[in-house]
């Protein structure tokens, strides 16, 4: 902000000084003071990001081997030695079938908001819920998978993971598909109607490829948190040293889970495996990330 | 847009009315999922708890001890786990809060157009980290490093009476409620600032101009057109991010030690109510796993009325910020 010097016609003949030198020295030094704090705020989010990036690079990447991403987990914490492959494939599939149930029916949900509920008393009672149920402590979904689904089957599996972690992204995808469906311009809906399309296929056929950009770089963010979600995992997965691709029976592992069984143990094997596991992790999510950011990015002008 | 559904016979479309309406009872559905869900949570896992309420009864929240494993009489009271999560949230906003208005105010009102987008990618990656990787790093990185920090900070301060108490003797290995709050504060601190920058953006111009009109610097400006303008957003965004940090389970089991304590110590060991359940989830059976989701029936409870008051108090402060910014 600078100050601005005032209109010479209209100031009077002794202009009073209005330059940053004339204000009292304590105000200056505050106004000085809270700036510096201001901007220190921002180091002190970048320190445990530095630290978090480098930490997971130097030990993961000790780790890392194309053996480590492919090999069996071994089944003593001891044994030095590579193996999270029955991880990630479990981490990609057990992810991917939670997308597969949470992703149409979030889009589904976000359509009824913006093109049918509007601002209805119901449509509104589901939004602050579904707001709500993204502070639900992911443990929650676990507890409530297990009880609902893995009691009743009487087996820990990944189909169990996969209902827990699309129940975290539903509330996710619902949220941030509305807000994009909330960006296409009106006239295409009147546009449509007005060429004597049905409301459902103007919503399928106009309302939702316009806003198709916006909706998977949302539901690509909602994977990426999901994928490293580990406590709704440990509840309802049990627990697995090979790749088991039956999601349905038997018990199943992932990236994430991995990284906190190695990491509660004691021992350097176990630890180094954790490392390697959380930069593998790390990079998966980013991926999502990226990915979320550039189709957000090259598609974002397509409504205009 | 009610015209959309204004049609005369004659124009009407292929596939009849029943098309129609099938799709929208289908949207519907899809959108009631979300109530169904939450209200399932609820009820099936307050059944699942019942014979925990019924074994221990008010004992559950108020007992002390907790001797799950004894044969005999096990004892379930979960009260040192709610003082425990109770102590690592406070550390955590106590340090989030200031440093999240900090990053908000810098991203809104001070930073030059070319750092803007650098610094939101920061934020926006600081979220993006799994909390399992946060608690690796608290784990085996930070709580060992920070034990000297803790001996420091125990020898200055220890001596003070009252205060003295929260600053004891550190926990050899670092873990402990501080390291928990420190890193949970890692984590809160996205949430609190996406809110502090939304609610900081809204406040009009005309106000801010005014401030400097009158000739204040740009910390009274902060001070007398910004602040009072967003309080309850700020207020409701602390709250969603106490909401945060009392749900965390995975990184604070890590790092929280472990123990069935209520200390005032903050550099000593304890436990909290979601990482409790996990760390004993896989050795529990019975009355034990009954007590576990009891613990998170509670925990949820909780969660939920502090979301839905920090929804409606934000709700309401950016009306009433939009109303002040039309008018």
């Amino acid at each position: 902000m600078t100050v601005t010097t005032p209109n010479a016609a209209a100031a009077p003949r002794t202009a009073p000084d209005l330059s940053r030198h004339s204000l009292p020295l304590g105000r200056r030094f505050r106004d000085r003071f809270a700036t510096v704090l201001i901007a220190a705020a921002l180091l002190v989010a970048i320190v445990p990001l530095g630290v978090v990036v480098y930490e997971v690079i130097t030990r993961g990447g000790s780790a890392m081997s194309l053996d480590f991403l492919t090999a069996d987990i071994p089944h003593d914490y001891r044994a030095f030695g590579p193996g999270m492959g029955p991880a990630i494939t479990g981490t990609l599939l057990i992810t991917g079938l939670a997308a597969l149930i949470a992703i149409p029916l979030g889009v589904l949900g976000a359509i009824y908001l913006n093109e049918y509920g509007k601002q209805s008393p119901l449509a509104r009672f589901i939004r602050t819920m579904a707001d709500v149920m993204t502070g639900v402590p992911s443990i929650m979904m676990g507890l409530f998978i297990y009880v609902m689904w893995v009691e009743n089957v009487e087996t820990k599996s990944g189909f169990a993971g996969s209902l827990a972690l699309a129940c975290l992204m539903l509330p996710i995808v619902i949220r941030s598909s509305e807000e994009m469906l909330r960006l296409v311009p009106d006239e295409l809906r009147q546009a449509s109607a007005a060429l004597g399309a049905r409301k459902w296929r103007t919503t399928l056929t106009v309302v939702l490829p316009s806003a198709i950009s916006g909706i998977t770089s949302g539901s690509l963010l909602a994977i990426a948190r999901a994928a490293g979600e580990t406590a709704p995992i440990v509840v309802t997965v049990g627990l697995a040293f090979l790749s088991n691709p039956d999601l349905i029976n038997g018990g199943n592992t992932t990236l994430a889970a991995q990284i906190f069984r190695n990491a509660t143990q004691p021992f350097a094997a176990s630890t180094q495996r954790a490392w390697g596991a959380a930069l593998t992790l790390v990079v998966i999510v980013l991926l999502f990330t990226i990915i979320a950011r550039f189709v957000a990015s090259r598609f974002a002008t397509k409504e205009h | 847009m009610t015209t959309l559904d204004h049609e005369k016979p004659e124009l009407s479309a292929k596939g009849g009315v029943g098309s129609d309406r099938l799709f929208r009872w289908a949207v519907l559905g899809a959108a009631l999922m979300v109530l169904i869900i939450l209200a399932l949570i609820l009820v099936t896992t307050a059944n699942e708890a019942m014979p925990a309420f019924s074994e221990s009864g008010l004992g559950l929240i108020t007992g002390q001890r907790w001797a799950p494993s004894d044969p005999h009489s096990p004892i379930y009271g979960a009260l040192t786990f709610i003082y425990g999560t109770a102590l690592t949230s406070v550390i955590a906003l106590i340090i989030a809060v200031p440093v999240s208005i900090g990053i908000a105010l810098f991203l809104t009102e001070l930073a030059p157009r070319w750092l803007r987008t650098p610094a939101v990618t920061v934020i926006d990656l600081l979220a993006a980290v799994p909390s399992v990787v946060f608690g690796l790093v608290g784990v085996l990185v930070i709580a060992p490093g920070i034990v000297p920090v803790y001996s420091w900070l125990h020898d200055v301060l220890g001596g003070v009476p009252l205060l003295g108490s929260l600053f004891g003797e550190p926990s050899s290995n670092g873990r402990s409620f501080a390291t928990a709050g420190l890193i949970l504060a890692i984590m809160v601190i996205p949430i609190i600032t996406s809110i502090g920058r939304e609610v900081f953006s809204t406040v009009p111009a005309a106000d801010k101009q005014a401030a400097y009109a009158l000739g204040a610097t740009r910390w009274e400006m902060i001070k007398g057109a910004v602040f009072p303008h967003s309080f309850g957003g700020l207020v409701g965004g602390t709250m969603l991010g106490l909401g945060r940090a009392m749900g965390e389970t995975i990184a604070v089991a890590l790092i929280i030690g472990a123990s069935t304590q209520i200390t005032p110590n903050v550099f000593d060991s304890g436990n909290t109510m979601a990482s409790v359940i996990v760390l004993e989830w896989g050795e529990s059976s019975g009355v034990h796993t009954a007590a576990l989701i009891a613990i998170g029936v509670l925990l949820f409870a909780m969660t939920i009325i502090i979301n839905v008051a920090a929804r409606v108090i934000v709700r309401r402060a950016e009306i009433r910020m939009k109303g002040a910014a039309s008018s």
